[in-house]
């Protein structure tokens, strides 16, 4: 009887993702009739090939999306077995969801003020240790080969590995593991390397090439953070898209088709790391050291994640105190004055992209919710267990937006479809609903069978079981994958852009429009409202169970 | 949820979801641009999507006020859609004329000039004519002012009407630099000997370009054939001397030249960073108005180089296609009233230049644009006057494409 929601679950997202793709890539052969051009041709590629910079547009693309994830997940993994079970470990469990609704953008922006030669850092040391008049003109935002971009990625997909592994590692038990492996005498950090990491890598494949996917292809994150001379790929590919010539459509479908190749290609690389590391864990477990490199990976791993909440918490400073801030001349390290007028400004601007905003949010993420759950329901009935196809739910994870968005946008303009809000909430839909899986699916499958088992036994039906029993139970985690699911909508900036033709704004639309032309101290003010709806998210999903079972201590311990 | 008003956010909601899918039920209006009158009428309960550039807030809250006394007053619902680029709108126009939308476009109104006007008026993407039909059009003396009816040297014909004036204008941080360069060739000297104090936005953003023609027309001394669509002979002749003197002025500037920033607002920032000392603006009253909020130091002072600056009129066209075009002409209309301009070139509101010959309005009139101050950070209206001519639009493109070619990939 369900069958349809999980059926509905997987067209839904595949086939406007499969659809969008392929109508993107025709007219990187030539093929486009709206532009009167309907031979196929390979003049589209010759032209990409000839745009200057490309190869440095393309390996920096490269560069970012292997060396993210690799230097993210090292850190997350070195962190978790130098820290598991320490009082650090539970304050960073407990601040690790709310700083992964940091929104990409808002997080690049304040970075780029906190590391910048005339930011908030350099005017931190220039007062007392370097004396410097004027910010040294050195090149660290924007630098030719993105390693600021490189960082700012680092930053915000560390907190996104941690809180995947940390959602997969319970099933693993580490304690009983770790507790053999130190009674055979490796040390606690080895230990840990050496029994859980290769258990616990398959179990986060999925979001690490996920990662690999949007490092090298965003568009945010780089219009900020990236190199200008020339710009990585992603960038250049939506530049070509908006130009008033039509006929470079053709060069941003080859270019676009280029971008997926590029992601893949660094899929690829990871695949033959992933080789390469795993057979080099085999020597190093078959070796049997207990000790060697101990102290080094415990430095590292304890180090690097306080390291990462130094620079968020960084960037979070950056955005408060502009957002505050009156007249703040290089090099104080605090404004001259403070002031709310910034936020006063923008007040009366503020409520129709909010409201905006939370209608999108809200509708798209019950939408994915209730598909997410018939199918959940509908695989638990039909005892069948894990569907094979359900690899199709993360296809909006694993294909750059910028490939299939474009199809998509030619299918609507093809169609003569206006820009609407059901269009924008479908969009949504698309990113969201892999999270909401994501996060959903393991509470709900490991949620103990016996308890629906008692309530059939004492005469309820499916569907009562389901609702007295089942969502109730599973409260917390509901709420949870509701927040997520909000926090990937809110910092959508693409698909709402495109779908919504600008003109549905967002809190996030109107924050990317206002960086073209607004002081920083107004950015400031939209990203800390763009960031602070997320946290409201996750505040009611932490404190509603609280309330609701305020009377019912078990039903808080069970969690 | 006790009030709905025609513009509370629900309604809007309401209108997407249900209006516009039969929207074009409304369109098949004959439209007679002389009957003002009529126009009126069929104008009421209209809504005009406005594509204008959306960066900057306090042309955004300008229209927010623009947008409220249009409904009181003829109750037509404004929507300023806001773009990053006017690329982006012509790119929409003519992506919906290929898909054979000819009479649901999705934009009313748009404001433009330049190579975004010559595309559209080139390819008939643009309704029209109308804007001289406008009762508020003799405002503007366009008899005195060729500059009404000429875009970048393009005959406007009546398809778009003038909203604001812009001038290129330089400034300086008076701490740091004391007597800022007179000309272009003057800036290369001083940055030689200051390296790392200036800076121009990265082509094709549209300060970047500006800059670019600037150089050529001062370097090649108002050649001729700036004037007049480009080929690639003339191209080469003319802007040999320009790629010779970027190529010696890029080596002195911040980061040598390795970073250039994305916009207007960018360079802005780099100035009130204390990052440059030389910086360009395409609204004379931006340094005075950002002094003014505190981004900018108030040792700032705007400055026109001594062989004049180029300077323009921006407009409001229609496309073909708009749904709503008789509201889009009577919210024109009223943008070039005495009234709105008088507020748009209010510092405390817009800080626009008006597009309305103020000598030719009564003395009560021309007190509401008494508003216009002698600010130390202003440049003086006799340096205003000062004004080159913009090149034939299609150097604008041929320019920013070499730029790129040239130096987007060192």
């Amino acid at each position: 009887m369900l069958r349809w929601a999980s059926h509905s679950l997987i067209f839904l997202l595949a086939a406007p993702i499969l659809l969008g793709t392929f109508i993107a890539s025709l007219p990187a052969f030539g093929y486009f009739p709206p532009l009167g051009s309907s031979d196929f041709s390979v003049e589209a590629w010759r032209k990409l090939f000839d745009v200057p910079g490309l190869t440095r547009s393309v390996l920096i693309s490269l560069i970012s999306g292997v060396l993210t994830p690799l230097i993210s997940l090292t850190l997350v993994f070195l962190y978790l077995a130098s820290a598991t079970g320490s009082k650090l470990d539970l304050w960073i469990r407990r601040l690790v969801s709310p700083l992964l609704s940091f929104p990409h953008a808002a997080a690049a922006f304040g970075l780029a003020f906190l590391i910048a030669p005339s930011g908030l850092f350099s005017r931190i040391i220039s007062s007392g240790l370097t004396g410097w008049e004027r910010p040294p003109d050195i090149l660290i935002v924007n630098d030719t080969w993105g390693l600021s971009l490189l960082f700012g990625l680092i930053v915000k997909e560390v907190p996104f590995l941690l809180l995947m592994s940390l959602a997969a590692l319970p099933q693993l038990q580490p304690r009983y593991r770790i507790e053999v492996a130190r009674t055979l005498g490796y040390r606690p950090t080895i230990a840990w390397l050496k029994v859980i990491a290769p258990s616990l890598y398959p179990l986060v494949r999925l979001p690490v090439i996920a990662v690999i996917v949007f490092a090298s292809a965003t568009v945010d994150v780089a219009l900020i953070l990236g190199p200008t001379l020339p710009p990585t790929l992603s960038v250049r590919v939506l530049s070509w898209f908006n130009d008033p010539d039509l006929n470079l459509r053709f060069l941003a479908a080859a270019g676009s088709l280029l971008q997926l190749v590029v992601s893949l290609i660094a899929v690829a690389i990871w695949l033959v790391l992933e080789k390469l590391v795993g057979l080099l864990w085999r020597f190093w477990l078959a070796a049997g050291n207990r000790n060697t490199g101990e102290s080094l990976a415990f430095v590292i791993g304890r180090g690097a994640m306080p390291t990462v909440l130094m620079v968020i918490a960084g960037s979070l400073l950056a955005l408060l105190t502009n957002a505050f801030a009156g007249p703040w001349r290089f090099p104080s390290a605090a404004p001259s004055s403070w002031t709310i007028q910034h936020w006063a400004n923008s007040l009366s601007d503020l409520s129709a992209p909010l409201f905006n905003t939370v209608l999108i949010s809200v509708s798209s993420t019950l939408l994915a919710l209730i598909l997410v759950a018939a199918t959940l329901e509908s695989e638990r009935q039909s005892g069948k267990g894990k569907s094979t196809v359900m690899w199709l739910l993360y296809l909006p994870l694993l294909i750059p937006q910028i490939v299939f968005l474009f199809g998509i946008i030619v299918l609507t303009e093809f169609a003569g479809w206006q820009a609407n809000l059901s269009l924008v909430i479908f969009g949504h839909l698309l990113f969201v609903l892999p999270y909401v899986f994501l996060s959903f699916s393991e509470a709900y499958r490991q949620l103990d069978p016996r308890w629906t088992q008692v309530a059939s036994t004492l005469g309820a039906s499916q569907l009562k079981s389901f609702w007295q029993i089942r969502i109730p139970l599973l409260l917390a985690p509901i709420l949870t994958a509701l927040a997520i699911g909000m926090a990937i909508s809110i910092s959508l900036f693409l698909p709402t852009q495109l779908l919504g033709a600008g003109r549905i704004t967002t809190i996030t639309t109107e924050a990317v429009a206002l960086t073209s032309g607004a002081s920083r101290n107004l950015i400031s003010v939209w990203a800390i409202v763009q960031l602070s709806l997320p946290i409201v998210g996750f505040m009611m999903a932490l404190f509603i169970p609280k309330f609701i079972w305020r009377n019912r201590s078990g039903m808080i311990d069970t969690r | 949820m006790a009030q709905l008003r025609p513009s509370s956010p629900l309604i809007r909601i309401f209108l997407l979801f249900v209006l516009l899918p039969h929207s074009s039920l409304t369109t098949a209006q004959a439209i007679d641009v002389a009957d003002w009158s009529a126009l009126k009428q069929q104008a009421r309960g209209q809504t005009v999507y406005f594509n204008a550039w959306g960066g900057e807030p306090r042309i955004n809250s300008y229209l927010n006020w623009v947008a409220q006394t249009l409904e009181q007053r003829f109750d037509i619902n404004l929507q300023h859609v806001k773009v990053a680029d006017t690329g982006e709108t012509v790119s929409k126009i003519v992506a919906e004329r290929q898909a054979g939308n000819d009479t649901n476009g999705s934009i009313d109104l748009l404001w433009v000039n330049g190579e975004n006007f010559a595309a559209l008026k080139q390819n008939k993407l643009l309704f029209g004519p109308w804007a001289e039909e406008q009762p508020n059009f003799s405002l503007v003396n366009a008899d005195r002012f060729p500059e009404m009816r000429e875009d970048f040297t393009v005959p406007t014909d009546g398809l778009e009407s003038p909203w604001t004036r812009s001038q290129l204008v330089f400034y300086h941080d008076s701490q740091w630099l004391v007597e800022p360069p007179q000309t272009i060739a003057a800036i290369l000297d001083w940055s030689t000997s200051n390296p790392g104090e200036f800076t121009y936005p990265r082509p094709p953003a549209f300060l970047g370009s500006t800059f670019l023609k600037q150089a050529v027309l001062e370097i090649s001394n108002n050649d001729p054939a700036l004037f007049a669509p480009v080929t690639d002979d003339e191209f080469q002749r003319v802007t040999t001397a320009l790629w010779d003197y970027l190529d010696a002025l890029h080596p002195t500037l911040l980061r040598a030249g390795r970073y250039f920033p994305n916009s207007a607002a960018e360079l802005r920032r780099l100035m009130g960073d204390g990052e440059i000392s030389l910086a360009l603006a395409f609204n004379p009253n931006e340094a005075l108005l950002s002094v003014r909020t505190g981004e900018l130091p108030d040792t700032v002072r705007t400055y026109v180089l001594q062989g004049g600056t180029i300077g323009n009129v921006s407009f409001l066209a229609i496309p073909y296609n708009a749904q709503h075009k008789a509201a889009a002409m009577i919210t024109a209309n009223f943008l070039l009233s005495i009234e709105a301009q008088a507020r748009a070139s209010d510092p405390n509101h817009m800080g626009s230049t008006t597009v309305i010959s103020i000598e030719d309005l009564d003395a009560s009139a021309r007190q509401q644009f008494d508003s216009v101050s002698t600010d130390l950070a202003a440049a003086s209206l006799e340096e205003l006057s000062r004004k080159l001519q913009e090149p034939h639009p299609s150097w604008t493109p041929a320019l920013e494409r070499a730029w790129i070619q040239r130096y987007s990939a060192r």
